[in-house]
């Protein structure tokens, strides 16, 4: 099969949506001749033209609000927030009206709209341009929210986020855009609500999102020498949440480590870890562990930003504590 | 004052009944929450009625309005009904969203109202968004976008300004400068001149009286033609007055502003007032019909509140309903 670049499976899954659908436009800043910073929507323009991919001012509270009107006035746009950390921005448009107009009107008005943005550290941005915020929308009951783990899942999930009639956050790994993957030339969606078993194993549930999952399969090489067999999955979308793969695994292994990118306080860890001891308690083993971003504002230096992220190393050793009965007791 | 036109007397006649009907319906919820019947509570929009009808009585039912916490005088102008928004503001089943929204979320899709928002200013992004859709989609709609004074504070405001502007979008800022955001006076909280903000994004922007409903109506007939044929953006500051608190329950109004000034506003300034010696005075209608119009809505919204007040409430089953779309 041939395989092609994160990037290049999003630039697909929107100009094949955008072809299929009329009523489709995307906006943000520098998408037009420019294709984004990253290049991901480079071509685009020249195909639809910039009535259809939309250069707007340095606004993202304005242009977020607007795509909000029109997706509940017959259009679908599609949201490029060129920084995950430029959620912050744009809070109130998604959580106060784009997350609550469907219910608010009592079912009378939705919104079919994408915010794709992105996440992860180690690019030695700072602060201000490698966080991971997905769990802050994940917090908020209207919005879903995709985490797509290569080329293969950006492309389904976003074709499936695009004709979604809900608003969807699409939170894309900066870190991942050049890393290939198999992607078929047929069209394909992927159905939200369905995690992906990656690697089957026995001995230790890997529950990993995002690049993590990479984390994950690097891992659980390692651990396979070992002897080790550990299950990565992949939830692929947090909400709505695949809860029953997840459990039915970790019921199978008595082992659970969930690995995700975001800061360890209060996020999607947290949330993961409860929603097994709350299933498969009484299967468990060993106390879930959680590997997240350190609780720390991104550092720029490059030694100190490289401890915040887990990495295969450390989750190895977690998952050896964890086999071995080594965790220790109030930790 | 307009100079009448005979051929208008029905459009006369129907902006003076929106308006009373606006009057009619929030002492009716007023009353409501003085009584301690109405759950929560609501912003009064008495006063400011010939702001919403002067403008929405040039738009068609496909055109789209955004509205505001101070909402319901938009809503009734755009031709919302009285059972289903009473019922809304009780939080009953057959509300306009099945009670899920209540005042300060009522919308109403059929007749081109996507809701009111309680985030100051922060339907200026869905409205500029309807008017983009619009311009995208070729329908025609006009959106006219209600906003008060206090929500020239809002950035959001001007982001999305900028961008109609850029793109020329269909759309009419309306800001509806009552003079009071929440207990401060627009004067305390709005720098320079209010007309000049939208002016230096290249917007033709407009002053008007907004007690007077002909000169808003006349005003929103001219600009809504010209956004139709692509013109837009437009902003007007109508110039109008809160004749209740902040909210229901702001009594005590002394310390931000007089009874003097609110003396003079009803009584000088009133638009259904002054709109009805107009009526009479081009005779257009005689004070005993006008009297029977008044008799009729008084009519028509305690029977809308005696409804409202026995229908049902949601069913609980409901309360996880919505939350996303099938």
């Amino acid at each position: 099969m041939r395989e092609i670049t994160l990037s290049q499976a999003v630039n697909e899954a929107i100009a094949e949506e955008m072809r299929r659908d009329p009523t489709i436009f995307l906006l943000g800043e520098d998408v037009a001749e420019a294709g984004t910073p990253f290049k991901i929507l480079s071509g685009l323009v020249e195909e639809f033209g910039t009535e259809r991919i939309i250069d707007t001012p340095i606004s993202e509270p304005g242009f977020t609000g607007i795509a909000v009107g029109a997706a509940m006035t017959g259009s679908r746009p599609i949201v490029d927030l060129m920084f995950g950390d430029f959620l912050t921005l744009v809070m109130d448009q998604m959580v106060n009206q784009a997350a609550k107009i469907h219910y608010m009107s009592g079912g009378k008005l939705n919104v079919p709209m994408v915010l794709r943005t992105n996440m992860g550290a180690t690019r030695r941005s700072a602060a201000q341009h490698s966080q991971s915020l997905h769990a802050w929308v994940c917090h908020v009951p209207g919005l879903k929210v995709a985490m797509p783990s290569s080329a293969y899942e950006a492309k389904g999930l976003l074709k499936t986020a695009i004709r979604d009639n809900n608003p969807v956050i699409i939170f894309e790994d900066k870190l991942m855009y050049q890393d290939k993957a198999e992607v078929p030339e047929e069209e394909y969606l992927i159905p939200f609500g369905e995690a992906k078993i990656h690697r089957p194993g026995r001995d230790i549930t890997l529950i990993a999102t995002s690049s993590m999952v990479q984390v994950a399969q690097q891992a659980a090489e390692s651990l396979a020498q070992e002897g080790i067999e550990a299950e990565v999955i992949d939830p692929r979308t947090l909400v709505p949440l695949d809860e029953g793969t997840l459990i039915a695994s970790v019921k199978k292994t008595s082992r659970a480590i969930v690995v995700d990118e975001g800061h360890r306080n209060y996020g999607i860890t947290a949330e993961l870890a409860s929603r097994i001891t709350e299933k498969a308690f009484y299967y468990l083993d060993a106390p879930v562990q959680r590997l997240a971003a350190m609780d720390v504002p991104i550092p720029f230096s490059p030694p100190l930003e490289d401890l915040t992220v887990p990495t295969p190393d450390r989750l190895v050793v977690a998952a050896r504590a964890a086999l071995k009965g080594e965790l220790p007791h109030g930790a | 004052m307009t100079i009448p036109n005979i051929s208008n007397s029905e459009t006369y006649l129907r902006m003076y009944r929106q308006m009373v009907r606006i009057r009619n319906f929030e002492d009716n919820a007023n009353k409501l929450y003085l009584t301690a019947k109405m759950p929560g509570l609501t912003h009064m929009y008495s006063g400011q009625e010939a702001v919403a009808v002067g403008l929405c009585e040039a738009l068609e039912k496909t055109d789209h309005i955004t509205s505001t916490h101070r909402g319901h005088g938009h809503c009734v102008a755009k031709g919302a009904d009285f059972q289903q928004m009473f019922c809304e503001l009780l939080g009953k089943e057959e509300g306009y969203c099945r009670g899920k929204g209540g005042s300060m979320h009522i919308a109403d899709q059929e007749n081109g109202n996507l809701g009111a928002n309680a985030i100051v200013g922060g339907s200026a992004g869905i409205a500029t968004g309807a008017a983009l859709s619009a311009k995208r989609l070729a329908t025609g709609a006009v959106t006219v976008c209600f906003f008060g004074d206090g929500a020239l504070g809002q950035g959001l405001l001007y982001e999305v300004m900028n961008m109609a502007a850029l793109w020329s979008l269909p759309i009419i800022y309306a800001c509806e400068n009552n003079l009071y955001g929440e207990y401060t006076h627009v004067s305390e909280m709005a720098a320079g001149q209010l007309k000049t903000r939208a002016s230096a994004f290249g917007i033709d922007s407009f002053e008007v009286d907004g007690q007077d409903v002909l000169a808003v109506n006349d005003l929103a007939q001219d600009l809504v033609v010209r956004a139709r044929r692509g013109e837009g953006p437009f902003f007007v500051v109508l110039n109008t007055y809160r004749y209740h608190g902040h909210h229901v329950g702001d009594i005590n109004r002394a310390y931000y502003r007089s009874k003097e000034e609110e003396d003079e506003w009803k009584t000088n300034r009133d638009p259904i007032k002054n709109f009805a010696h107009w009526l009479i005075d081009k005779k257009i209608i005689d004070q005993q019909d006008l009297t029977e119009i008044q008799k009729d809505i008084a009519a028509e919204a305690e029977a809308a509140v005696i409804y409202a007040l026995a229908a049902r409430y949601p069913s609980e089953r409901e309360v996880g309903d919505h939350v996303y779309k099938i």
